[in-house]
């Protein structure tokens, strides 16, 4: 496998704060590589850093390419596709329009109906309700919406920050269905997530982050069973 | 007052607030898609009237020149950017758009004024100039303090409002102009004459209003400038540049306030500095619709004319303090409308 993208003793920092400290990490291609951690632990910076929107000081490659100086809009040009925390949708206007806008940075647009049909084929509930404003949604809806908006970019790198946030268990567990069947698409996956257990269980491979820093990583199925991990994390004694 | 003369002011008011509402309508536009409350709006309908007076008396207006510094300058600005940047692959694209295309604008028009050409050619000639402007005064002004707060930015705005109005006495002095009626037409409607004039503005109106809801609704371009107005983050993360969608939202809305005043200056008689009213009561009525609603803006506009109108013929001394005290009352129902939504949100 080759890497897909990386970072490289990357730091960002929040006036003179230090959020995120020389971490590094890799995705390989078709990998899901997921980074837990507590709150506060910079797994949202991490993430920001990576597609532009904080600016970072370190290495960071995108299939083979420096992206450390390139916008925000040159990275999702390159398939470089973020779902944020807050979704960010765009909640005035229609769920189709929102997945309209996804595609936006596509510069070939021949397949951009293709790509639709896939993600309604995907997202049902969406086609149902193609016609709504995204912000009559509910939480679930919303996620997929995002998730959808994401996938009509055809992302080679999705990183997904917290998709099971504020979600009902059987919603989460829908969600991170969808994002294992991802992996099917060639799409790798950059996956920060409080909720260790579902993210490990769904990931070929682990980083732990703790106040900035990474202080584990490993495969995710050694990571699953690693007793500190189960008596930090995953909720066990 | 009788019902006729109550009918011949709500038909000048009607056409008057059609004005109000094509630059209300690039007013809202701009601001929502860059947060910039542009107040040389006015200043950009006024000197397109101007402009075409000049042209109307075969004389190349200042507006011209403004247009080649402007380029200039903005030209100089995107190349230290794109250096500073390390982006010199974007310099073909950035000569084009900041220095060829207002450049050729500006050639096109000083070529045919030797020709003399008809008013239809003047028209389009006025408008040609008049469209660089904004977006290249974004690009030199805002886009360097594009993150600002919204308060920096209409200082901005303010400070820019008199540096045009200054330029806009250099250019065309001080005295007032009043072009052709761009039609001799005339009808009875409901027993009051109507004249071509207004029923042209009033049809302005309702076209663009309803090219630029055709424009949002129905094509990508539209819908991203719609995305970046609702959630600029989001819009980013889909590619969508705030830049470029605020270049975009500046030409609409330069065109509109262009046409506005093509169409107010066979109606009023427009001075260098006639602009800033014109703007100012837009932007009541741009507040009417909270700043973010066209339909709103435009309906809010037109009352704006409306009562103007009614304003004048009951004291024409006092006609702008009763337009601008009408804001008293749109701010405190504005400000307890969005207290209840800030309280919906909570909940």
């Amino acid at each position: 496998m080759t890497s897909m993208f990386s970072m490289t003793d990357v730091t960002v920092c929040y006036d003179n704060v230090e959020a995120v400290r020389n971490v590094s990490l890799s995705v390989e291609e078709g990998q899901i590589v997921t980074v837990i951690g507590p709150n506060g632990a910079g797994k949202t910076t991490l993430l920001m850093a990576a597609i532009g929107l904080l600016a970072a000081r370190g290495r960071m490659v995108f299939q083979g390419n420096d992206i450390g100086k390139i916008s925000v809009e040159d990275r999702v040009e390159r398939r470089l596709c973020l779902v944020p925390e807050k979704r960010e949708l765009f909640s005035d206007m229609s769920v189709a329009d929102n997945l309209l806008l996804g595609s936006y940075s596509l510069r070939d647009r021949s397949g951009v109906q293709k790509t639709l049909e896939e993600v309604y084929d995907r997202f049902p509930r969406l086609k149902e309700r193609q016609r709504q404003a995204a912000g009559t949604l509910s939480g679930g809806e919303r996620q997929m919406l995002a998730l959808g908006r994401a996938l009509m970019a055809k992302p080679k790198l999705l990183m997904l920050d917290e998709p099971s946030l504020g979600l009902a268990p059987l919603i989460v567990r829908e969600i991170f269905r969808t994002i294992a069947s991802l992996r099917d698409l060639g799409v790798s996956i950059l996956l920060v997530e409080q909720n260790a257990r579902a993210a490990l269980e769904t990931a070929d491979y682990g980083y732990v982050l703790e106040t900035g820093e990474v202080v584990q990583s490993g495969p995710a199925k050694d990571l699953i069973h690693d007793p500190r991990l189960i008596t930090a994390y995953l909720g066990g004694h | 007052m009788t019902s006729d003369i109550a009918a011949i002011l709500g038909i000048d008011g009607i056409a008057t607030g059609a004005v109000y509402a094509l630059v209300a309508i690039g007013t809202v536009l701009i601001f929502t898609v860059t947060r910039v409350i542009f107040i040389p709006f006015g200043d950009i309908a006024a000197f397109t009237a101007l402009t075409l007076a000049a042209l109307d008396a075969k004389r190349f207006p200042g507006t011209g020149s403004l247009v080649v510094v402007l380029a200039c300058l903005a030209t100089l600005i995107e190349i230290l950017s794109l250096l500073r940047a390390g982006e010199l692959r974007l310099l073909p694209r950035a000569l084009l758009f900041y220095l060829v295309l207002p450049l050729a604008v500006v050639g096109a028009a000083w070529l045919t004024m030797r020709i003399e050409p008809p008013l239809v050619v003047r028209l389009v000639l006025a408008l040609m100039l008049i469209t660089p402007i904004a977006p290249l005064l974004d690009r030199i002004v805002f886009r360097p303090i594009a993150d600002g707060s919204v308060l920096l930015l209409l200082t901005v705005s303010v400070a820019l409002h008199y540096a045009l109005v200054g330029l806009g006495l250099l250019f065309f002095g001080p005295e007032g102009v009043r072009t052709e009626p761009l039609t001799s037409f005339s009808t009875e409607f409901a027993g009051v004459l109507v004249s071509g004039q207004t029923m042209l503005i009033v049809i302005a109106a309702l076209l663009f209003s309803g090219l630029l809801y055709l424009f949002f609704d129905f094509t990508l371009v539209g819908k991203s400038l719609r995305a970046t107005a609702v959630n600029r983050t989001g819009s980013r993360l889909m590619g969508i540049r705030p830049a470029r969608a605020g270049t975009i939202a500046y030409l609409l809305g330069s065109l509109m306030a262009g046409v506005s005043g093509i169409l107010i200056a066979p109606v009023n008689t427009v001075f260098y500095d006639s602009g800033f009213l014109i703007g100012l009561k837009a932007f009541v009525g741009a507040i009417v619709g909270g700043m973010t609603s066209y339909p709103g803006a435009a309906i809010g506009a037109v009352g704006v004319g409306i009562l103007e109108s009614f304003a004048s013929f009951e004291s024409s001394a006092l006609k702008d303090v009763i337009v601008f005290s009408l804001l008293i009352p749109i701010l405190i129902w504005r400000s307890l409308a969005s207290l209840h939504s800030e309280e919906e949100i909570e909940e």
